[in-house]
This record gives C-alpha cells, sequence and structure tokens, in this order.
C-alpha cells in the first residue's frame, strides 16, 4: 500500500518556482532516495511532505489521507518526522533533553531513550552533555535518534552526510538498517549517489524541479544518472 | 568617608538595614520582571503593556474589595487566573501576530495597548490616586534588632517572587512542556518539526506571564499607592532587573531584581532624592560594562 503520494505537486518560494509537477509514491515500509545537484529542488521536497511549506498546487496525501496545508506539527502527529538539513540541534538543552523534546508527541513504538542510546553507541557516554558542544558527526546522530522518538511511520532524511567526515557517514548509516526493520518507511535525500542507491530500494532523480528519472536502486544505470542529475545531453535545456 | 555618612544616618545597623529592605524589594522587581523575562525568553517578545496589566491587576483588587467588602488580596483569587485566561487570549488573536515580523511593530502595538489600558483606566477611576487596605498585614512586622525589622508584606511579596521564580525554573527544567518551551525558545521552526504547536507554547508563556504580573501588581497595590499611570515606572524597573540579571536567564532576572531593589534603597539612604537614581545608574552601569547582564548567557542565533 502506498504510505505517501505526491501527485503534480509544485512549489515556490514567492515567485521562484522550485518543484514542477512532481509524481511520487512511496510504498509502506520502503527506503527511497531522492538524489538531484544542489538546487535541484530535493530539500524543498522534504520541506513540503512534512509541512514546512505549503504546495502551490498538486496534492499530497499519506495514507490516503489529503495532507492539505496541515502544519509541520500536526503531521508529526500523524507520523511524519523530519531530520532536518544543518541537524538544528536545540543548543541549550542536553542530548538527553533533545531526544525527550523529540518524544514530545508521545507517540509508542519501538524507540525510547534506551533504544536511541542502543542504536548509537557513540551518544551513550554524551547523554548530559550540551547538545552545542557535540562534533558534527554526534549531532547529527542526536538528529536522527531525536527523530525517531516520536515513532515516525515515515521518516524524512535531509542531507545527514553533508559536512561529515566519510568514516563518521558510516557511523550514521549504520543505524539506517536498525530503523529499517522496525518497519519504518524512510525518504533520503543525498547529494551523494553511491550512498543514496546503497541504502535504498527506489530512487528518484530531480532536475531543476523536475523528475528526471526514477527507478529501482539496485538496477540503476550510471549513465543514465549522470544524464539525469546532471542535465546534460538530452536535457537540454537551461534558464 | 563611609564611617562619616554611617555616623549621620544613624549607624551601621541603618545600613544593614537598608540592604534588607533593598533585597525583600527586588524580590517585588523580579516578580514584576518575570513574565518579562519569560515573554523575552521564549519568543523574543516585549509588551509594553507589561507595568500596564499590573495596574489594571491592582484597580481590579480595588474594586473587588469595594464591591465585595473584603480584603483585596481575596482577590489574588480572581486576578491570578484572570491573567492566565487574557494572556492566552491576548496572545492568540494580538500578539501571534506580531511575533517573528518586524520588531517595531511589537513596539507600536504594545505601546498601544498601553495606553488603551491607561486611559481605560483613567476613565473608570478618575486620575485619583487609589490604595489597598490589605489591614494589619501592611503594618506588621519581625524587629530583628534595634535597626533592622522585616515587614510582613515586604517578606511575603519577596517570597512570592522567590517561589514564582524558583517554580517557574523547575516547570522549565523538569517537565515536558517545559522543555518544549526550550525547545521552541532556541529553534522554533524545529521545534515545530517535534509536534510542538508553538502558537500553544507562546500562549502558555504570555499566559504565565500576565498572572505573575497581576499577582506582582496586587502586591504593589498593597504596599504603595497607585494611579492608572503608574504602569511605565513598573514597566522600567522590570526592564532594569531583566538587563541586570541578564536577557533569557530567570535566575539572572531574580538576582537583577535584588540589585535593582538594593541599589535603590541604599541610594536613599544615602539622600532621599537618590533612590530611584541609583538604581537607573546601576542599570547603565551593566549596560555599559556588561551588556549580557549577570546572568545572561550569549544569545546562539
Amino acid at each position: 500500500m502506498s504510505l505517501l503520494t505526491l501527485e503534480n505537486l509544485d512549489a515556490r518560494y514567492g515567485q521562484f518556482q522550485a518543484l514542477f509537477g512532481i509524481n511520487l509514491e512511496v510504498a509502506e515500509g520502503e527506503t527511497v532516495s531522492i538524489i538531484g545537484a544542489n538546487g535541484a529542488g530535493k530539500s524543498t521536497l522534504l520541506r513540503t511532505i512534512c509541512g514546512v511549506l505549503s504546495p502551490a498546487a498538486g496534492s499530497l496525501s499519506f495514507e490516503g489521507v489529503s495532507l492539505g496545508a496541515s502544519s509541520s506539527h500536526a503531521r508529526l502527529a500523524k507520523g511524519i518526522s523530519m531530520v532536518p538539513e544543518g541537524r538544528r540541534m536545540f543548543p541549550s538543552l542536553t542530548v538527553d533533553e533533545n531526544l525527550e523534546v523529540g518524544a514530545y508527541s508521545r507517540r509508542k513504538g519501538y524507540w525510547t531513550k534506551a533504544k536511541i542510546y542502543e542504536a548509537f553507541p557513540l551518544l551513550a557516554p554524551l547523554a548530559q552533555r550540551s547538545a552545542a558542544k557535540l562534533s558534527g558527526g554526534e549531532q547529527q546522530a542526536v538528529a536522527i535518534g531525536r527523530a525517531l522518538m516520536s515513532n515516525p511511520k515515515l521518516l524524512l532524511l535531509d542531507e545527514v552526510s553533508l559536512g561529515l567526515a566519510p568514516v563518521v557517514v558510516k557511523q550514521v548509516y549504520a543505524a539506517i538498517p536498525i530503523i529499517r526493520e522496525q518497519g519504518t518507511t524512510l525518504l533520503v535525500v543525498e547529494q551523494d549517489i553511491n550512498q543514496a542507491l546503497a541504502v535504498a530500494d527506489r530512487f528518484y532523480c530531480l532536475l531543476e524541479g523536475r523528475t528526471s528519472l526514477s527507478g529501482v536502486a539496485a538496477d540503476a544505470n550510471r549513465d543514465q544518472i549522470t544524464e539525469a542529475y546532471f542535465g546534460l545531453a538530452s536535457h537540454g535545456k537551461k534558464h | 568617608m563611609s564611617a562619616i555618612l554611617a555616623v549621620a544616618n544613624g549607624g551601621a545597623g541603618a545600613w544593614v538595614n537598608a540592604i534588607v529592605q533593598g533585597v525583600l524589594l527586588g524580590g517585588l522587581y523580579a516578580l514584576l520582571a518575570t513574565g518579562l523575562s519569560l515573554s523575552f525568553g521564549v519568543m523574543r517578545f516585549v509588551n509594553l503593556a507589561h507595568g500596564d496589566v499590573a495596574v489594571l491587576s491592582a484597580f481590579m483588587a480595588f474594586s473587588t474589595a469595594r464591591t465585595f467588602h473584603v480584603n483585596p488580596l481575596y482577590a489574588l483569587l480572581l486576578v491570578i487566573p484572570g491573567g492566565f485566561l487574557v494572556g492566552l487570549l491576548v496572545q492568540r488573536y494580538v500578539f501571534d501576530r506580531l511575533i517573528g515580523g518586524d520588531p517595531s511593530l511589537q513596539i507600536v502595538a504594545t505601546f498601544g495597548l498601553s495606553i488603551v489600558i491607561q486611559n481605560a483606566l483613567w476613565k473608570k477611576y478618575t486620575a485619583d490616586t487609589r490604595g489597598l487596605k490589605i489591614g494589619k498585614v501592611a503594618t506588621r512586622s519581625i524587629r530583628l534588632n534595634n535597626s533592622v525589622a522585616i515587614g510582613w508584606l515586604p517578606l511575603i511579596t519577596f517570597l512570592c517572587g522567590v517561589g514564582v521564580l524558583a517554580g517557574l525554573a523547575l516547570f522549565l527544567k523538569r517537565t515536558r512542556l517545559g522543555r518544549a518551551f526550550r525547545a521552541t525558545s532556541d529553534d522554533p521552526a524545529a521545534a515545530q518539526l517535534m509536534g510542538i504547536d508553538n502558537r500553544r507554547i507562546y500562549g502558555i508563556a504570555t499566559a504565565i506571564a500576565m498572572a505573575t504580573v497581576a499577582l506582582a501588581g496586587v502586591l504593589i497595590g498593597s504596599k504603595s499607592s497607585f494611579d492608572p499611570f503608574l504602569g511605565p515606572a513598573n514597566l522600567i524597573f522590570a526592564f532594569e532587573a531583566v538587563v541586570i540579571g541578564g536577557l533569557g536567564s530567570l535566575w539572572g532576572t531574580l538576582a537583577g531584581g535584588i540589585a535593582l531593589g538594593v541599589a535603590q534603597s541604599v541610594g536613599l539612604k544615602l539622600d532621599a532624592g537618590w533612590g530611584e537614581l541609583a538604581g537607573h545608574i546601576v542599570f547603565l552601569a551593566v549596560l555599559a560594562f556588561r551588556p549580557t547582564g549577570m546572568f545572561g548567557k550569549l544569545d546562539n542565533r
């Protein structure tokens, strides 16, 4: 069954249109990657799904029900949780408190603070530390843990590897299988194509606000992706 | 120099007394400033009508006493929950529109509210000076020695200030809703992604601000006389307490209130005209030499 369905979705920032007629479907339990270059509209897509941005046109439905223009806190209550770009720690709170804020909605499920510390062993010794005094990788782990504390049905990950050393990226991504095991559906935005394809069942590639390619991650053809990613050859038009 | 002054003003005991009275007065300023500190801390919002709400609440107590022939302190049962409710509504229907926008709109709108409250009170109660007759509590005191005596009312007021601030600090530190307050203060957009409805948080913050300043207003009215135009003076003392203590720090607000109270009380002891001036000088000195205040954190945004 389709958990998330986007039909002909447009998004704009004022006069600037960032997404054009996006059609996208994510089935329950699936992991889907969104790839694309800087400014392709990946983050905008996630922001529209989690309710930070209202769609300019088209429809967005979750579990078969239209989300309309509901706010992000209302969407979290329905089970859509977002790990925002830039991690967005609450710096005056400790790691423990950041996780507790993540559980504000009181949605019950597999994830508790103990389970988060189990899935991200690097966080366990830092529980009482101020979130402002963490490394980038530690902050990213807190950001993901915090989003999981609401036991979401759909977890949106926005550029979690951005600015992290490869070894740290590996640590962060090591938690993904554990998250999937709980039946959580993932929608992952990544600039790193290899990382994005390795983690996902299916992928969509965005180019200048439009879907330029989609398919099964395991069958992805590198040449096609390069073309869809950079918009070379067939996609000649430039703005 | 100080020895000469001490002799001239009745010995060291009199100075100790001035400091003790200043500390107690500081509790009142802290209580008056609590709401301002909370509003600024949680939503970077400054309500210029804050002092007028205190005066409004003093007049409510005055009317309650006159209508029902009871001690005006009973009006606290009315004005504290009333302030809470009004805070929720005012935030919902007025202040919410001002948050996050141009700060000058906040100033104009809340300054307008301040004028509306002052003139509405003036229309209803005239410009006459009023007082709340709370009976023996106002006059009794505990004599510690020859020169130091602690009045019941200042002591109760001080305890109210400390109690409210301690309760609020505990609420912010220990409760689910308190953590949501702090998260919203750090990053309102990220807090929304955690399922926190920031309009609800802002509503409760303003409700607490109005309830505490309503309590402060009744205590001010019990301590000394008041008229419809006393609000801005209250606001300035509250502001000074917040800034001296450090923006966004509740314990700082208590310390700031006490510093202001002691400065005024000692200033008054030096010369009858120097009370408020000494407080303003301490405030300016803090702004000049330590702009983040005694306990202020550097803003992380």
